[in-house]
């Protein structure tokens, strides 16, 4: 009933502000990509934005957004000299990008031959469209947005074969100084086969203010390629994070993933992963450490389309404040899947009275030959492991904090990029520095 | 890749057992035209002599659901159904009031005897009280005697109105209000009758409570509405137990089961539903859409539902506890085994509410044919539920490649203190197992039976005696042509 379809959507009146934008983004001169705008404007129009009564945003509001009046983000912006110090990653190749723009320079100085680093917006002022062909493509609402108003993002190519040493380290930075501001980056990736490559995908603020940050990443893996896959959610204390990546995974090849969230008023990160090929594998690793109000949901599903493939996903959260946090994991096999195996497990420590957390691992199965298993625990600090450590001198707070490193760590102790386990540790002293352990509100 | 070809076989000529329990009986009914307005329920309500109140809260009800929609969340689909096109009220003719058995139409008699539960014999041999519901009205009830010695109040729903109203009128709709759901709103706008039961303070029910319910009359809903009501340390086992002649045209049945436990009350449910579930293409068979919520009002009150799905052509049903009372204790076990083209969706939900509450969900839920399977299951702890506690352990065995088990847990906590562990698990039989099986010259069906009632174990020990046995066959026979 026509009732029920408006709770289900709300009207964007972002969207609206296309019309009036279209000719000034870049691709405006050439047909089909202005085509493609539009298509999926009108699409974005026409979906509106789910409200709660839509299951994959059950524990999520989009008020938020939809009460911000946002500006699309001002190219002006630029990076004070010092806001991308100390986010360098050693002997990494580094593109930075401020509020959805490409900053400084771009050589592809010291990247082996077989890497190929084209800006989006590049890619759109020649006209190309295969940027929008991928797993990322399909009907989400945000994904449509981001298509509209896509302003840069890279894709990155990886010839046949090509092994890359040292990992491509993508900064995204975001202000809302000068007004709310709405941030739409993509980044492409398309390893062919056999190539094997790692992304370090940062998102943080460059300045105060609310900002809007729309971030699409569509990766695309040829048999037998590796890509590792680590974001860091690092965003401003007002700032809306909401992302979307897809993944399509041919024979014999692997994803591998970790995220960590610390940063964002809200922060929703969406990971779908097709196994698409015989022994395809994917490892979704995340961690997320929220405080105040924040409102951190990590949403993955994985799709065992072929037979054996395996996937294994690990999220582990801590919460103190009134801060909530989402997970939401679905493991899908498809009926020819056989001797496919999936195993999932999610954790969190609850530090505060008022911290929530809502998670919903999911099983869908269609096969009968596979393994698959999920576990979900919920609970505060060990009181006997706290007595232990003040058995021995140590205070409740410093336990707390000794016992809550310990468990971030497991995950973090499992990362075999030593830059990303390296960068991972660092965000995670610096979250523990700030946090006020065995919060008694 | 699957299990070697003729152990597929094998495994697919065991589940296709028939249904046993299929054929009509031919009695007169008084029924009240087709469809559904406020004029038919102030038919039901005026058949019944029900007071005001009562027909009010059915008002009202019916006009809530009105602006209600049918819920399209399970995983389960069917053709959309026409509830105007349906009879809601049907009650087998009465010469006067029965006063005994010898009165009974005879031809209902012989109902229940193929059923296997004949009414006279059941008195003496089973040692349970029987309140045996034949379409909308309860027909008789035995025992009646030896509860009312104790003070249990054991009736049908229409009687408990009439002789109870003050009781009725407390706690009814107290756990599923009438705007609960689309289902469970229809059901307080029409429901026809049903079991009501009250166990007085300290009373420890003398015998195991039973219901046989029983679809007949063709294009005939079923609304029951179940209310128990187990008052300070008292302790009541409730056994419900289904079967349903064959038929083509599906049917629904739309029943809400309230169970109110008071101060260190217990109730145990416990059900086993095997309503026709359809034939092998997925023709006919039962919509079985039920609301079953107990409310752990009192401090150390528990509340446990057990029970063994094998039956309907859709089963949506999620048997729950709100856990208010300090202490309290709620507990889900489930077997659900769908076959064929049959789908369910079901699981519990736990509600956590008073400190130190404690749940626990095992559920077990065996695919086989091409049907699907889901649990669902929601455990929320509110911020005050502090030291509370759940455990949910989910299973899922899947016979043959074109099946489907989901799984769907929701898991929403809000209190440091509380603890949540939740498993799940999907696997198919193993072939070493049936293998195993099969070298020490068990039959591959035998084999079957035996791992799925091993699958099952957990679940089968709930039971109270009188249907653990019952039960066990059921796992065997509902798999039957099916193993792969």
């Amino acid at each position: 009933m026509t009732a029920t379809a408006a709770i289900r959507h709300k009207p964007f009146p972002y969207v609206e502000r296309f019309a009036a934008l279209a000719a000034s983004l870049p691709g405006a001169g050439h047909p089909n990509v202005v085509a493609l705008r539009q298509a999926a404007a009108e699409q974005a129009r026409r979906a509106g934005l789910p409200t709660q009564r839509v299951e994959p945003w059950k524990y999520t509001s989009l008020n938020r957004l939809l009460e911000t009046d946002f500006e699309p983000a001002s190219s002006a912006a630029r990076p004070a000299a010092n806001d991308a110090a100390g986010w360098t990653v050693p002997g990494s190749y580094r593109l930075v990008f401020v509020n959805g723009r490409l900053a400084g320079g771009r050589s592809a100085a010291g990247l082996p031959d077989g890497v190929t680093l084209t800006t989006l917006a590049d890619a759109l002022a020649r006209g190309d469209d295969d940027w929008a062909t991928g797993a990322a493509s399909s009907g989400h609402p945000f994904v449509a947005l981001n298509t509209a108003f896509l302003t840069d993002g890279l894709v990155l190519r990886v010839a046949r074969g090509v092994k890359v040493a040292q990992p491509i380290h993508l900064l995204f930075l975001g202000s809302g100084e000068a007004g709310a501001s709405a941030i739409h980056t993509r980044l492409v990736i398309r390893l062919e086969p056999g190539a094997g490559i790692d992304v370090i995908e940062r998102h943080a603020a460059s300045g105060a203010g609310v900002y809007w940050s729309n971030p699409v990443c569509d990766i695309r893996l040829s048999e037998g390629a590796r890509l590792g896959h680590a974001k860091f959610i690092d965003e401003g204390a007002e700032a809306m994070h909401i992302a979307v990546t897809g993944v399509e995974v041919a024979a014999d090849a692997a994803y591998d993933s970790f995220v960590l969230t610390t940063g964002g008023a809200l922060a929703r990160n969406e990971i779908r992963v097709t196994l698409d090929g015989e022994r395809a594998g994917c490892r979704l690793d995340g961690l997320y450490l929220g405080r105040d109000r924040q409102h951190i949901d990590n949403t993955t599903e994985t799709i065992h389309a072929q037979p054996m493939t395996t996937s294994t996903e690990t999220y582990k959260g801590v919460l103190e404040g009134k801060a909530r946090a989402v997970f939401q994991g679905r493991i899908v096999v498809r009926p020819d899947a056989q001797k496919s195996d999936g195993r999932q497990l999610n954790k969190t420590l609850l530090l505060s009275d008022r911290a929530e957390i809502d998670t919903k691992p999911e099983l869908e199965i269609h096969a009968d030959d596979v393994k698959c298993s999920h576990g979900a625990a919920i609970g505060e600090i060990d009181a006997d492991a706290l007595f232990y450590l003040r058995a021995r001198g140590i205070g409740a707070e410093e336990g707390t904090r000794m016992l809550v490193e310990a468990f971030a760590a497991e995950l973090i102790d499992g990362i075999a990029d030593k830059s990303v386990a390296s960068l991972a540790r660092g965000r995670l002293a610096a979250w523990l520095a700030g946090s006020a352990p065995g919060g008694t509100a | 890749m699957a299990a070697s070809p003729d152990s597929n076989l094998a495994v697919h000529s065991t589940i296709g057992e028939k249904y046993k329990y299929g054929f009509v009986t031919d009695i007169e009914a008084d029924t009240a035209p087709k469809g559904l307005g406020e004029d038919t329920i102030r038919f039901i309500s005026a058949k019944k002599d029900e007071p005001r109140w009562l027909l009010d809260w059915r008002l009202r009800a019916y006009r809530a659901w009105l602006g209600m929609e049918e819920p399209d969340w399970a995983r389960v689909g069917y053709p959309k159904i026409d509830y105007q096109d349906a009879y809601y009220y049907s009650a087998p003719k009465k010469k006067s009031a029965p006063g005994s058995l010898d009165e009974i139409d005879p031809e209902i008699l012989k109902t229940y005897e193929k059923l296997g539960i004949p009414l006279g014999e059941q008195q003496r041999l089973a040692g349970i009280a029987v309140d045996a519901v034949f379409d909308s009205v309860s027909v008789a009830t035995t025992f009646r005697k030896t509860l009312e010695d104790a003070g249990v109040i054991f009736c049908p729903m229409s009687d408990a109105v009439r002789d109870h109203p003050e009781l009725v009128q407390r706690y009814l709709g107290t756990v599923v209000p009438y705007t609960d759901n689309f289902f469970a709103t229809l059901n307080s706008a029409v429901f026809t009758d049903g079991s009501f039961a009250y166990i007085p303070p300290g009373v420890r029910c003398p015998m195991e409570l039973s219901t046989y319910f029983r679809i007949n009359a063709a294009q005939t809903g079923q609304f029951e509405r179940t209310l128990i009501i187990a008052d300070k340390g008292s302790y009541v086992s409730y056994l419900e137990g289904c079967t349903a002649p064959m038929r083509d045209e599906n049917q629904l049945h739309a029943a809400v089961v309230e169970l109110v436990a008071l101060d260190d009350a217990e109730i145990k449910y416990s059900t086993v539903q095997n309503w026709y579930p359809g034939d092998e293409n997925g023709r006919g068979g039962i919509y079985n859409f039920v609301t079953k919520r107990g409310a752990c009002r009192g401090r150390n009150s528990t509340i446990s539902w057990t029970q063994v799905e094998t039956g309907s052509a859709i089963t949506w049903k999620y048997p729950s506890c709100i856990l208010q009372g300090e202490n309290s204790v709620g507990k889900f076990f489930s077997i659900a085994i769908v076959n064929n083209r049959q789908q369910a969706d079901t699981g519990t939900k736990m509600i956590h509410i008073g400190k130190n509450t404690r749940s626990t969900i095992v559920s077990k839920g065996i695919s086989a044919g091409r049907a699907q399977n889901t649990y669902r299951g929601l455990v929320r702890v509110q911020p005050g539920a502090s030291g509370a506690r759940n455990h949910t352990q989910c299973d899922s065995l899947l016979i043959g490649d074109r099946c489907g088990a989901h799984t769907v847990p929701y898991i929403e906590s809000r209190n440091r203190t509380a603890r949540i562990e939740h498993e799940a698990t999907t696997s198919k039989i193993g072939e070493d197992q049936l293998f195993y099986c099969r070298q020490r010259g068990l039959s591959v069906e035998d084999s079957v039976s035996l791992i799925v009632n091993g699958f099952c174990r957990e679940v089968l020990q709930q039971l109270p005696m009188e249907f653990a046995v019952e039960a066990q066959k059921l796992v065997g026979i509902s798999l039957e042509g099916s193993v792969g």
